[in-house]
């Protein structure tokens, strides 16, 4: 294997083959530039300067961990005028803006050097960084992911892809017991900052093994943390978020999330790993969701509003822990809680968030808790066989429908 | 002595295909029609030169070291020992250390002083001794669930692998780790694995740490990482995997595989389709390398190559110590099923004994001077029981305290507040 490792820190190149006009990365901003602040952004729009983005190692808590303000409906545009991208575009920015930011940041996986990542969210990265900081690993998902946490012990912070999430099942083992424990065993001697990200959820005919959702079997593993993002601007800010953190966090994507295109804002920004997001105010029913599926709950949200529904959809965001405080504030404003998730029925998120809203909310439900997940069945690959496994918004309305009654 | 394809294999003198007691010359025998289900490849073959491979530069080869034996021949015994005096008596004490704490592991869980899976080392010295008396404090260690003796090789003292044997808040892991989790961040020893070859992965990514400081961070690192694993691991895939990337990127590690011949019950020849070990290094680009793992002057030779070869980024080497556990696979183990003659066998090569008359022999040290060893040694492990034992058990609030580096992750409480500033989290009551 070719091994050129160019010295590409502090370099401000032109990507590559930047495949739009849309996304002009150095144009905008260079960031080998920006020194000083960065902004955090809540849930609520609003920016708090983080001055210690540089001495991450020291942790900052806030004692109000979720400001108290009414939280606007839309997180994703700020009063600046910001730039447009896709989905992807923006998990390669965050990506960017870290591995720019601390040279100890490196990308391991398969096809994510030369390839560009199957879903292209490393593309350019190796001509900029070389093939050290992008490896490009044979085909060994267990053995690479324990490679980066080995890294992560003694010094740097890898970011692991899992070409499809499902993948990852190969690297179990490491993530469950080294990933998750390591910090724990070692009676905190070292910690394993890594994030494992990858694409996952049911796509268009992808077949059952293309298809899985792991957060259902990771969700029980102490020690890590886990995220799924649905717009570009939350896809940045928590891959952002996740790089900084010195905890293990597995950031999940979608694949058919990809090439959503939204505004995002120029200035830097971090999100919040554990808080949820409030996507629509609402006084009825309190929605909760994440990932693709947030798209369906607000195409049904459109046509429920039309019937006079008054929903709160949440996006969950971090799924493993659950934000209860915003997920505890709507339950107790709306009394009446559905939830919508793509993993399966049995043992997925909607099964523990249900338990856990029973368990701290149990006096403010009016009914009991709605759960829609998808069918227990392997994802078929004929198209209306595939549909019929997934949530679809009608049967988000069919249900909101009921819970209303 | 170094590597290269003209190194001829020579063969050890105690060959049998059984390995037991019969120190036949004669070096070809092969196993028997078995009535067992294993190997019938000759254990060590002679006489054939290995043909370096065509396509990649890093040459084949399998040495068998007999360094020891050609420099007694030499004639002036004084001047060409492989060690001095105090390397020896380094070598003695670590080797003294290891043996003593193990047998006093093993009295300590008789009398229930610790509990669970306990796996000792006796009879395995010279191979840790051999290997990370080398080191620096900087490079690494990665062990497997036999970890108690690599931790006291790169410098742990015996207080704090005794404390955390018997739990107490003092461990060197807090108490959190146990027998098979031994770490330490001063003196760089990442574990301590409970499932075998696990620790593999982990050690390629120290490596690859070092390998990424040098090249992308410019930094002047040549650390070196050596992964210690058994016979039984050399059939799990992680450590193929791990073989095949250690040599891709060159990473400067060493794979140490102490072949003791049994995986709990389960005979190597059992188990290997090719049982020798050392092989599996040149088919994938690195060298392979046999070596008499009883012997620690042996060890040591083959090691300081091994290591000198990573440190220079040639890359990683994969060496064969042929080695052997005095006690069961653990101590639970009742240990039945091994032939004693073999037992009797390799007890007569203790590494120990061994080490006691190489230094005798060529006065290197003197039976006082040993004796003196063994007597601190007995006091440095007496102590370790004594502050062991005096030391406190974890309190509750240890409980909640290292599951993440970063408490926020256990999330957002339902009044607003994180978890982690509960006053009861640092109680280990808090609901989390």
């Amino acid at each position: 294997m070719a091994a050129a490792v160019t010295q590409g820190i502090g370099a401000t190149a032109a990507l590559s083959s930047a495949n739009s006009n849309k996304f002009q990365f150095t144009t905008r901003r260079s960031l080998s530039e920006r020194k000083g602040s960065s902004f955090v952004i809540r849930s609520d729009g609003n920016p708090r300067v983080d001055l210690n983005q540089h001495s991450n190692r020291t942790r900052q808590l806030v004692t109000n961990a979720v400001s108290t303000k009414p939280d606007s409906a839309s997180a994703s545009t700020v009063s600046k005028p910001g730039h447009e991208l896709l989905l992807f575009e923006a998990l390669r920015e965050g990506l960017e803006e870290e591995m720019d930011r601390d040279p100890h940041v490196c990308v391991i996986g398969e096809d994510v050097g030369h390839y560009g990542g199957s879903y292209k969210v490393t593309k350019g990265l190796a001509d900029k960084y070389g093939d050290l900081r992008v490896l490009d690993t044979p085909i060994a998902e267990n053995s690479f992911t324990g490679m980066a946490i080995g890294a992560a012990m003694t010094g740097l912070r890898p970011v692991v892809e899992g070409m499809n999430m499902g993948f990852l099942l190969l690297a179990f083992n490491q993530i469950s017991n080294n990933c998750g424990m390591l910090h724990y065993t070692s009676g905190g001697q070292f910690k394993i900052p890594v994030v494992i990200r990858g694409p996952g959820g049911v796509g268009r005919q992808l077949g059952a093994e293309h298809s899985q959702r792991l957060e259902s079997y990771f969700q029980s593993i102490p020690g890590i943390q886990m995220v799924a993002c649905s717009t570009a601007y939350n896809a940045k800010g928590l891959m952002k978020a996740a790089i900084r953190s010195e905890n293990p966090v597995i950031l999940f994507e979608h694949v058919l999330l990809y090439n959503l295109k939204e505004r995002i804002p120029d200035e830097e920004y971090v999100l919040n790993l554990e808080e949820a997001e409030m996507v629509r105010p609402g006084e009825h029913v309190t929605i909760l969701t994440y990932s693709r599926m947030r798209y369906h709950v607000m195409q049904a949200a459109k046509t429920l509003v039309n019937k006079g529904y008054d929903p709160e959809v949440i996006d969950i965001r971090s799924l493993k822990p659950f934000d209860l405080y915003t997920i505890g504030n709507s339950v107790k404003k709306t009394h009446r809680v559905i939830i919508v998730e793509e993993c399966m029925r049995t043992g997925g998120i909607g099964a523990s968030l249900t338990a856990s809203i029973n368990e701290n909310f149990h006096d403010y439900l009016d009914a009991p808790i709605v759960c829609l997940s998808s069918q227990d069945v392997p994802t078929p690959y004929a198209a209306s066989l595939e549909e019929w496994t997934v949530v679809q918004p009608a049967q988000i309305v069919a249900a909101v429908e009921q819970l209303c009654q | 002595m170094a590597f290269s394809a003209t190194t001829k294999i020579i063969q050890p003198m105690y060959i049998n295909s059984a390995r037991s007691p019969d120190k036949s010359d004669s070096c070809n025998k092969i196993l028997s029609p078995s009535s067992f289900l294993g190997s019938n490849n000759k254990l060590f073959s002679i006489s054939k030169t290995i043909s370096p491979l065509s396509r990649r530069s890093a040459t084949v080869v399998a040495v068998s070291s007999d360094v020891v034996k050609k420099k007694k021949v030499e004639s002036n015994p004084a001047s060409n020992l492989l060690i001095t005096k105090e390397e020896g008596l380094e070598l003695y004490e670590d080797m003294i250390l290891g043996r003593a704490f193990e047998d006093m592991c093993a009295q300590m869980y008789y009398r229930g002083k610790m509990f669970g899976f306990v796996h000792l080392y006796n009879g395995q010295e010279a191979v840790s001794t051999g290997f990370i008396k080398l080191l620096g404090n900087r490079d690494c260690v990665v062990s497997t669930y036999r970890d108690h003796v690599h931790a006291l090789s790169k410098g742990v003292p015996a207080r704090a692998v005794m404390s955390e044997l018997f739990g107490k808040a003092t461990g060197c892991c807090r108490g959190q780790g146990g027998s098979m989790h031994m770490f330490s961040k001063e003196h760089n020893v990442l574990g301590g694995f409970a499932f075998i070859g696990e620790g593999i992965p982990v050690a390629t990514g120290a490596a690859f740490t070092s390998k990424y400081r040098r090249e992308a961070l410019k930094e002047d690192c040549d650390d070196v990482t050596l992964a210690f694993f058994g016979d039984g691991t050399c059939n799990n895939g992680q450590f193929f995997e791990c073989l095949n990337m250690a040599a891709l990127w060159k990473l400067p590690i060493v794979f140490v595989v102490e072949n003791n011949l049994w995986a709990i019950g389960m005979s190597h020849l059992r188990a290997t389709s090719d049982p020798q070990i050392w092989k599996k290094g040149p088919a994938f680009g690195m060298p392979g390398v046999h070596v008499d793992g009883m012997d620690v002057l042996k060890v040591r030779e083959v090691a300081k190559e091994a290591i000198t070869r990573a440190r220079r980024g040639e890359g990683p080497t994969l060496v064969e110590c042929e080695t052997y556990r005095f006690r069961g696979h653990s101590l639970a183990d009742p240990d039945e099923l091994r032939d004693p003659a073999e037992k009797a066998h390799y007890a007569t090569r203790d590494p120990i004994t061994a080490l006691k008359k190489y230094l005798m022999e060529n006065s290197l040290a003197s039976e006082a001077e040993l004796t003196a060893i063994e007597k601190k040694i007995e006091e440095v492990v007496e102590e370790a029981v004594e502050f062991a034992d005096k030391s406190p058990v974890p309190a509750r609030s240890q409980l909640l305290e290292n599951v993440f580096a970063d408490p926020r992750g256990f999330g957002i409480g339902p009044d607003g507040k994180y978890r982690c500033e509960d006053p009861k989290f640092t109680e280990g009551t808090a609901q989390v």
